[in-house]
């Protein structure tokens, strides 16, 4: 039976986190209190990917495209949209300043110069419900697989699409299959790597959250590829969403015969279970992420050999990232030369971000290789926050460096990332502004990889430590020039020397920032002085008694409180107790709190 | 494997195809720097020292991690490498509580010598003088355990001491914890002395610094202090493992393994940790002579003047049979070959034996008639090679830990572990099966493997036809012990006795190794038997890593055996019945007649002081007070003759009965050989001066004989091994000159033979290989509603036999202080007690008081009690019933009552 009306909500982490779950709720309560249960169908689909708007509803089929949705207004949706036929107005996205009834998703600039494959189901399907899936071509790729191409055939077809792996490096996709292949031994086993550890990356998450079987179909056709029997999805205990819809994706995989033994008939079996990673960034890195596969402490060891001869429990072992299996699925049925033509010369096809920072439009992107970073970041990500400055935009996390504005018109490609100082990374992607002090970020990374590095390799255990020390002195104004050469000296034997590409890329964000920023440490190390005020040992916060007319308001924000003073007088700050939060510098209408 | 040839830094130098290529660089001269990598160990790659560039390879390579290959040009010292290893040493260095001045490491650590040659001092212009760090986080100095300290701030985290503990004993007792700067090196349950750890010490020998050093034995010291290291072999268990002792003002401050056979550098904490008996207090320095009920202090002359006296005139009185000897499993070869000379040509007489009685007289009966040679078929190392290991009744972590090591590393490489065990001993975890059978059962479980093998097809035809006789007679016999059968009598059930046959017999090398836990049954003999029947039924012996390996119990059991230190056989197994044997020596030892009456074992000679026939015992480094079965009786005995001689290194429990005590001298202050369980010769070095005016064995036996009329003249101990090498066919071309340059297994008949690592290659030592049909009995003595429990006794691992030397070593006394019975949580709770409640355990002999310990590794209705503890001695309880072939009494059964007193 047809229905009148589709709701689609969007039921992404980010989205659930805004209370998208109660509002799919109370859009059901609604529609049996209005007596139109029968009339409409509401969806929980994955992310729409426009995170900065959400809760994303999408109504079809009038193509209404709400955003900001509050639970309370479930009622005035049924009501207006299912009952009467009418669009919730005051709801719908505002393309410039004006609410614009005909504003569709493919004329929001968010989603204009977007190209969605890996994200093609996202937010359009059901994803705990694996027949939306199979509607969408779902698993036709497996069934050509299986039955019409052999295991060469489909490593040529990955070949003739031209994937790499879209976990950092880029390694050819078609290659490690064929390698593991080729591995000799009767037990093979097919990895994915769900171990996002990126602060500000969640582009895994979503996918999985949005579209769990087209990463389930990549994986069988894997093990059909290299004769493997069972595959691990090594997957972040903190992800428990996306956790939750891939045991129902591979609950209903079994039931319908795609996964566990002669699967479709053709004789081939294979198996996929779950496992959760505890949190370590390490164990995104490939064989850190084997040895805590295999129960032990999760710490990288030397390659060669690689996974692909000796990986988990010492046999051959293909291990992809979800992003990678994901355009798999996608290349197996549409066919390697649709695929092939998307992107540039040695980046085929696509590649998700996700936008966070100092952006206007946060949220989960994805674009065809070759795309430039001005596009993503002015066009589809709409800019910086607030008309301020754009400074910077950190690629590839913590591994990554800082691209500059003079680098915005270079088209997107593993070559041109790496080109610049940075990587590709997984996908992370964090705009600055002139708020932000590069010794700041630089020491956030580098903090983050103390905490993060495993301990196993003398550079990275000790490097990080040791860096993390000498950023930490120029940010609070001690620094000595000296200690720049040190940031390069220690920073450059531990990019060359470390076990493994944590400790590798680690000093990466500092080098970057060092290259591009150098002005800026050296303000600090001479003029004790931070620019963007972000290195509280080096600010202070005024309040110029001309400006100020004692409203109280800096005082009421302040956390501590350290500002005193007579109504209508001039207030003051009590420098010694102030923790040079800035609230009251942002609190103040009058310009009267001055930042130093 | 082939040679490959490539270039470092533009030079030629040649390797091995795939060979380590740090090892291989620093073969040829380059000696690229390195802290984490040991040859033995997975490469972790973690210091980042050995970096190299490697041509058409992107980005630096660890050389510790890389294969040599064929054509490959590597840089392994250019200005850029050198500047990334200077700045990671600078790193480690800011690591690290960087104080030689007051380190014990001083002088041998890897990680000064790095900071020399780099010459990166705490404050050097040089450095780029990155703050020390390890100030900055609390790290733990761990000094819990009894033998080693963990110090986290001299620890560089190469992970060579996790590597140790795992992969080559297999513990798996220490890991890292923490991440980042904060990890450091901890054991299970997070201090020492609450892990597993057993204090082996492989973590502190692999330790390239100070963060993990040994407890000072004797003091404190630093390596360039240490005036000789000398090498020599292990004096506790049969494994033989060979020891660099540390010399320092004559005493031994410190012990390594050695890296060659049999342990290949590894030990375990009575090898490494259990030497401070050597200079104890309590050491005998002076001859004791029983005056007026007394042991008072007596001259050398003196005392042995009177021995003579007094074992002439019984001799001459009653006879050479009224005189008897024990000889000692502690002592060397050469000792031993002197002592029974002494017996035999001397006193007249065969009552020569020692305590093999008492654990592998039935190996030694058994193995004889299967295979002709009562030894183990195999080598110890070559079980880490096995693709199956039964063991049965082999407490083997405890009672020959470094073997346990070897048996270990074949499960880590894939090999299936078979454990058929009554108690869930430590390998039972690692075990692909563990069967537990009823105490007495084995004939039938191994009748029923062999029935299991018969039905199913698994039987060798090919070797049984070619090899071996009388396969039909058993073939008959075992048909009746049908798996349902044997699950009636042994409690195994049918299926995984099948499980295990299967396994035994499919793969392609199994090896058997037992112990005492087979032996020590009046059906001892029987026992092992059965065992060499389902080797040759299986076609599993002959072959590497392959065989019938009874794990013997002393340092020197087997070469006091092969010394001849046994009643019924001269050196080398020629049997004292047959003329031409007796002829052969008698001409040897110049002397006009030999004894052609096989002479009295242990036990017999322990009968006949008690009935009297028996007047004079001469008691060499044994202690039968406490480790002979029915002590009262033992004690009864000893009182009764007329004259006892004990010759020991403490006034031990029998010494304390003898007329005359003679002091002699430790393994650590004499030559000589061991000869261990594998047939290994192996040498006896002195490394320290005998205490006060004790003498070595020999020299007292060869001093004793010459007052008795009968001149021994030796310079030293390689002439005494010389002439029992020519009268010694498996010893024949046994010489210390040789041992001193190669290892020797025996048989190894002339000076050009190489050895013989493993027996029965293309044929038995006998000929073919016989099998002997042999039906279950029940053990002699089973509980009843009197004394319901059955008694077990064993050994531990941080004692030894009668614990005479191990008490005296305070490490190996902090690790296992006192006596225990081990017993079921269940039984306990039943019988009204609690872990740690005193129980009194009785028996039919006798009655002793113990504490109470709650353990799961006992099965229910059964009781472990170790032997080594005097004030509460197991023997007090055990059956004097003895094997009938072998005359081994049955350690492993006896019924006992249970009472909880508190």
């Amino acid at each position: 039976m047809a229905y009148k009306n589709y709701i689609l909500v969007c039921g992404g982490t980010g989205c659930e986190s805004s209370k998208s779950d109660e509002l799919f709720k109370a859009l059901h309560q609604q529609a049996e209190a209005q007596g139109v249960k029968n009339d409409v169908q509401i969806v929980k689909t994955g992310c729409f990917g426009f995170c900065e708007k959400g809760p994303i509803v999408k109504v079809l089929p009038q193509e209404s495209f709400y955003v900001e949705v509050k639970p309370e207004d479930a009622k005035e949706i049924v009501a207006e949209q299912v009952v009467k036929g009418r669009e919730v107005k005051r709801l719908l996205y505002r393309k410039g300043e004006k609410a614009d009834s005909n504003v569709k998703i493919e004329d929001i600039e968010f989603y204009q110069k977007q190209f969605r494959v890996v994200l093609r189901n996202c937010g359009v399907i059901n994803p705990e419900n694996i027949d939306e899936y199979i509607a969408r071509e779902g698993y036709t790729g497996l069934e050509r697989a299986l039955f019409k191409m052999k295991p060469d055939d489909i490593v040529n077809e990955l070949k003739v699409s031209g994937l790499r792996g879209r976990g950092g490096a880029g390694f050819p996709t078609w290659l490690k299959w064929d390698l593991t292949k080729k591995a000799p031994g009767d037990v093979k086993y097919v990895v994915c790597n769900a171990d996002e550890g990126d602060p500000g990356a969640y582009m895994n998450r979503s996918t999985i959250e949005g579209d769990p079987h087209s990463l389930i179909e990549a994986m069988i056709i894997c093990g059909y590829t290299i004769g493997a029997r069972q595959g691990y999805i090594y997957i972040r205990a903190e992800y428990p969403l996306a956790i939750e819809r891939l045991k129902i994706a591979i609950r209903q995989a079994k039931e319908y015969g795609l996964l566990g033994t002669n699967i479709l008939g053709s004789g081939f079996d294979f198996d996929l279970e779950i496992r959760l990673g505890a949190g370590a960034f390490v164990c995104g890195e490939e064989t850190a992420l084997l040895r805590s596969l295999e129960g032990n402490r999760g710490m990288p060891v030397p390659k060669p050999p690689f996974p692909a001869i000796s990986g988990l429990w010492k046999k051959p072992t293909v291990i992809n990232n979800v992003e990678t299996y994901v355009n798999i699925s996608v290349i197996m049925s549409k066919g390697a030369q649709w695929y092939a033509k998307i992107g540039t010369e040695k980046s085929r096809g696509t590649k998700t971000f996700a936008l966070t920072g100092k952006i206007q439009n946060s949220g989960l992107v994805e674009v065809p290789m070759g795309t430039t970073l001005r596009e993503i970041i002015f066009d589809i990500g709409g800019g910086i926050r607030g008309g301020k400055k754009f400074k910077g935009v950190q690629t590839g996390g913590p591994s990554g460096g800082i691209i500059t504005a003079e680098s915005l018109d270079q088209p997107i490609s593993y070559e041109s990332l790496t080109a610049l100082g940075s990587m590709m990374g997984s996908g992370g992607m964090i705009i600055m502004d002139e708020d932000d002090c590069v010794v700041d970020i630089a020491k956030f990374y580098m903090a983050f990889c103390v905490d993060e590095s495993c301990g196993k390799c003398a550079p990275c255990r000790i490097g990080t430590n040791q860096m993390h020390a000498i950023l930490d002195k120029i940010s609070k104004g001690q620094g000595t020039e000296d200690d720049l050469a040190k940031l390069e000296k220690i920073g450059k034997a531990m990019t060359k020397a470390s076990l493994c590409m944590l400790g590798g890329s680690a000093a990466n964000p500092t080098l970057s920032t060092l290259r591009h920023f150098r002005e800026e440490y050296l303000e600090h190390i001479r003029d004790h002085k931070c620019r963007a005020g972000k290195c509280k040992d080096l600010v202070v916060y005024e309040i110029d008694a001309a400006k100020c007319i004692g409203c109280g308001l800096c005082a009421r924000k302040c956390p501590v409180p350290c500002i005193a003073g007579e109504k209508k007088q001039p207030h003051v700050i009590d420098q010694a107790r102030c923790i040079k939060c800035g609230e009251c510098y942002k609190a103040c209408k009058f310009g009267a709190v001055i930042k130093k | 494997m082939a040679r490959v040839s490539f270039t470092i830094d533009g030079r030629s130098v040649e390797a091995e195809e795939g060979e380590n290529l740090l090892k291989a660089a620093r073969e040829n001269g380059v000696d690229i720097p390195g802290l984490c990598w040991m040859e033995k160990l997975t490469p972790s790659s973690s210091c980042r020292m050995c970096i190299v560039k490697i041509e058409g390879q992107r980005g630096l390579a660890a050389a510790c991690a890389t294969a040599a290959q064929e054509g490959m040009a590597v840089t392994a010292f250019d200005e850029e490498l050198e500047d990334y290893r200077r700045t990671t040493l600078e790193l480690i260095l800011s690591e690290h509580n960087y104080d030689c001045g007051v380190c014990s490491k001083n002088g041998e650590c890897e990680l000064q010598a790095l900071a020399f040659r780099y010459d990166l001092g705490v404050d050097q212009p040089k450095r780029i003088t990155v703050p020390a760090i390890w100030k900055k986080t609390p790290m733990p100095v761990d000094r819990s355990s009894p033998v080693l300290t963990y110090d986290a701030t001299r620890c560089i985290r190469c992970g060579r001491c996790i590597a140790s503990c795992d992969e080559i004993q297999g513990k798996q007792v220490i890991d890292f914890i923490h991440r980042g700067a904060r990890s450091f090196v901890s054991p299970s349950m997070s201090m020492w002395s609450n892990s597993s750890c057993d204090g082996c010490g492989e973590c502190v020998q692999a330790c390239p610094t100070a963060g993990l050093t040994e407890k000072p034995l004797v003091e404190r010291f630093r390596s360039f202090e240490v005036e000789r290291r000398v090498r020599t072999t292990c004096v506790y268990c049969g494994v033989g493992c060979q020891l660099d002792l540390w010399i320092k003002g004559g005493r031994i401050v410190r012990v390594r393994g050695a890296d060659v056979e049999p342990n290949r550098g590894r030990l375990c904490v009575k090898g490494r940790f259990g030497y401070q008996f050597v200079d104890h207090a309590e050491r005998l320095t002076v001859p004791l002579v029983r005056k007026d009920g007394e042991l008072v202090e007596a001259e050398w002359d003196e005392a042995l003047d009177l021995v003579a006296r007094k074992l002439g005139d019984i001799k001459a009185k009653s006879g050479s049979s009224a005189l008897a000897g024990l000889a000692s499993a502690k002592c060397t070869n050469e000792e031993n070959y002197l002592f029974q000379k002494f017996v035999r040509a001397v006193l007249g007489t065969n009552s020569v034996d020692h305590c093999a009685r008492l654990c592998h007289a039935p190996t030694v009966a058994g193995l004889g008639k299967a295979f002709g040679s009562g030894a183990m078929t195999n080598s110890i190392p070559e079980l880490a090679d096995a693709d199956c290991i039964l063991v049965t009744g082999c407490n083997v972590t405890e009672t020959h830990p470094v073997t346990s090591t070897y048996i270990k590393n074949a499960v880590r490489k894939g090999a299936t572990l078979i454990v058929i065990d009554p108690r869930r001993i430590d390998l039972v975890p690692k075990a692909g099966l563990w069967l537990r059978q009823k105490p007495g059962s084995d004939v039938a479980w191994i009748n029923g493997m062999i029935n299991v093998m018969i039905e199913e097809n698994l039987v060798d035809r090919e070797f049984i036809a070619g090899r071996t006789e009388n396969f039909e007679a058993l073939k008959d016999l075992v048909a009746s012990y049908t798996p349902r059968r044997v699950e009636q009598i042994s409690g195994i059930p049918e299926e995984k006795l099948r499980e295990a046959a299967r396994l035994y017999a499919k793969s392609e090398r199994s090896a058997i190794v037992y112990a005492m836990g087979i032996t020590q049954h009046v059906t001892g003999t029987d026992n092992v038997l059965s065992l060499a029947n389902l080797a040759m039924a299986a076609g599993q012996i002959g072959r590497p890593s392959t065989g019938v390996n009874p794990l013997r119990g002393q340092n020197n059991v087997q070469g006091a055996c092969d010394m001849g230190a046994l009643p019924d056989v001269y050196p080398g197994y020629q049997r004292v019945d047959r003329s031409e044997a007796a002829e052969k020596f008698r001409a040897a030892w110049g002397v006009e007649s030999l004894s052609p009456e096989p002479g009295l074992t242990v036990n017999e000679i322990m009968q006949g002081a008690l009935s009297g026939t028996v007047k004079g015992l001469y008691v060499m480094g044994e202690n039968p007070m406490l480790s002979d079965p029915n002590l009262q009786h033992v004690e009864e005995a000893l009182k009764a003759v007329d004259f006892l001689v004990v010759q020991d290194l403490f006034l031990s429990e029998t010494a304390r009965l003898a007329d005359v005590v003679l002091p002699a001298v430790s393994f650590a202050e004499k030559e000589g050989s061991f000869t261990n369980s594998d047939r290994s010769v192996l040498r006896v070095r002195a490394a320290v001066p005998a205490p006060g005016k004790a003498r070595t064995d020999w020299e007292i036996v060869a001093e004793l004989s010459t007052r008795m009329g009968y001149p021994m003249k030796y310079e030293s101990a390689s002439e005494i091994m010389d002439e029992a090498a020519a009268l010694t066919p498996i010893y024949g071309g046994i010489s210390h000159a040789r041992l001193d340059r190669e290892t020797l297994h025996w048989p190894c008949p002339a000076p050009d033979h190489p050895g013989t690592l493993f027996l029965h290659g293309t044929k038995f030592s006998r000929g073919k290989g016989a099998f002997h049909p042999v039906d279950w009995i029940p053990p002699a003595e089973l509980p009843d509603e009197e004394y319901p429990f059955v008694l077990s006794t064993g050994r531990m691992l941080f004692h030894y036999h009668t614990a005479t030397m191990t008490r005296r070593s305070e490490p190996l006394n902090r690790f296992a202080p006192g006596a225990y019975a081990e017993i079921d949580p269940e039984d306990l709770a039943e019988l009204g007690g609690a872990d740690g409640s005193t129980l009194k355990v009785t028996s039919r002999r006798g009655s002793i008081e113990i504490p109470a310990r709650a353990s799961p590794r006992v099965a229910r209705g059964t009781i472990f009690i170790p032997f080594h503890y005097a004030e509460a001695p197991a023997n007090m309880l055990t059956n004097d019933a003895l094997d009938p072939v072998s005359k081994i009494p049955e350690f492993k059964v006896a019924a006992c009552a249970i009472e909880v007193l508190k």
